[in-house]
């Protein structure tokens, strides 16, 4: 009997933002959870490298034993994405992100967002450029959050954004990609890493997501206000790679009607 | 003297610098970062970076977020 060879899929070129390679294309946030023990293990089974952060005012008083965000996700283990959520300015959002650089020793990368209004949480496209402009002069790496216009999409590229993460659906609604051909539009524009951030709710969102060829998906809600979020991570783990094995093999063409899977000839009846 | 830390009134001896105050919240050693004014005052110059009379001082730190 001859053994059956192994099967190799010919191997994907992994995630690459600002000359960091990543074998995860799953980013996570860390709000909104129980507690951060279960912020924790959330994350670690997500597999997740690349882990946002908020910068916030430290509470004074507060038990100094108490432990630290940091301390559970460690800027060992994981490449750290401060944000500035939060942010209705390109002023405020700035200094949000000059803040993060002095916190995490020097490290660069920042994802910057910059709020238009309470009720969407939309991203100001005008600060946002604004914002973009001055902290790549300064040094930063930006992964932006933005709209999911082409144009605009493609003017933060050009300016120098590391990477460009539009919006699926508004932050934290869940409601999954809405405009699918905005995505797809933009992501055959770009030459950096495109990555849906927000509006993911389950996992075959994320797996939409990569299936019209992003990059990566950045989420938080979908997994922190699962039910069992350690499983929803793992869930989510799945459904990026699988999304991404999909977008690398092709999906076969949409008919209209009918094609048997089964031969017609050598039929007997 | 009076300065403004995260928004509240605290005094301080005169002087002091932004190590004392640290050490004064009780948080040295932590990982956090310092700006006065709006200015970020880098790690390395805490120990030597004085204080004055009605600064506005933010110490923050990173918390969970999306």
């Amino acid at each position: 009997m001859t053994d059956t060879p192994e099967i190799v899929l010919p191997e994907d070129k992994p995630l690459e933002i600002a000359g960091k390679v990543y074998q995860s294309r799953l980013l996570v946030g860390t709000g909104k959870y129980r507690d951060l023990m279960e912020t924790g293990h959330a994350i670690e089974a997500s597999g997740a490298e690349i882990v946002t952060v908020a910068v916030r005012r430290t509470n004074l008083g507060q038990n100094p034993d108490e432990p630290n965000l940091l301390d559970v996700i460690s800027p060992e283990t994981y490449t750290i994405l401060p944000n500035t959520a939060g942010c209705y300015t390109a002023r405020d959002a700035v200094r949000t992100c000059k803040l993060a650089r002095e916190l995490l020793d020097g490290h660069d990368l920042v994802k910057l967002e910059v709020l238009g209004e309470e009720k969407t949480l939309y991203p100001n496209m005008t600060e946002t450029l604004v914002a973009a402009e001055e902290l790549i002069a300064d040094g930063f790496k930006v992964m932006v959050y933005c709209s999911d216009d082409p144009l605009l999409a493609k003017r933060l590229e050009d300016m120098g954004c590391v990477a460009i993460m539009p919006l699926g659906a508004p932050i934290g609604s869940g409601l999954g990609i809405q405009n699918r051909y905005n995505i797809r539009l933009i992501v055959e524009n770009a030459s950096v890493p495109v990555l849906v951030d927000a509006g993911v709710g389950t996992a075959s969102d994320a797996t939409i997501a990569m299936e019209l060829g992003c990059d990566g998906v950045l989420m938080n809600t979908a997994i922190a206000q699962a039910k069992d979020p350690i499983r929803m991570a793992n869930a989510m783990r799945l459904a990026i790679e699988s999304g991404r094995e999909s977008y690398l093999a092709g999906r076969m063409p949409k008919k209209l009607y009918a094609s048997a899977s089964s031969p017609i000839d050598g039929t007997f009846f | 003297m009076q300065v403004n830390v995260n928004g509240d009134a605290m005094q301080l001896p005169e002087g002091a610098t932004v190590s004392i105050l640290i050490e004064h919240l009780a948080l040295s050693g932590k990982r956090l970062a310092v700006e006065v004014n709006e200015d970020i005052v880098p790690r390395s110059r805490h120990a030597e970076f004085q204080l004055n009379n009605g600064d506005r001082v933010e110490v923050v730190h990173a918390i969970g977020g999306g």
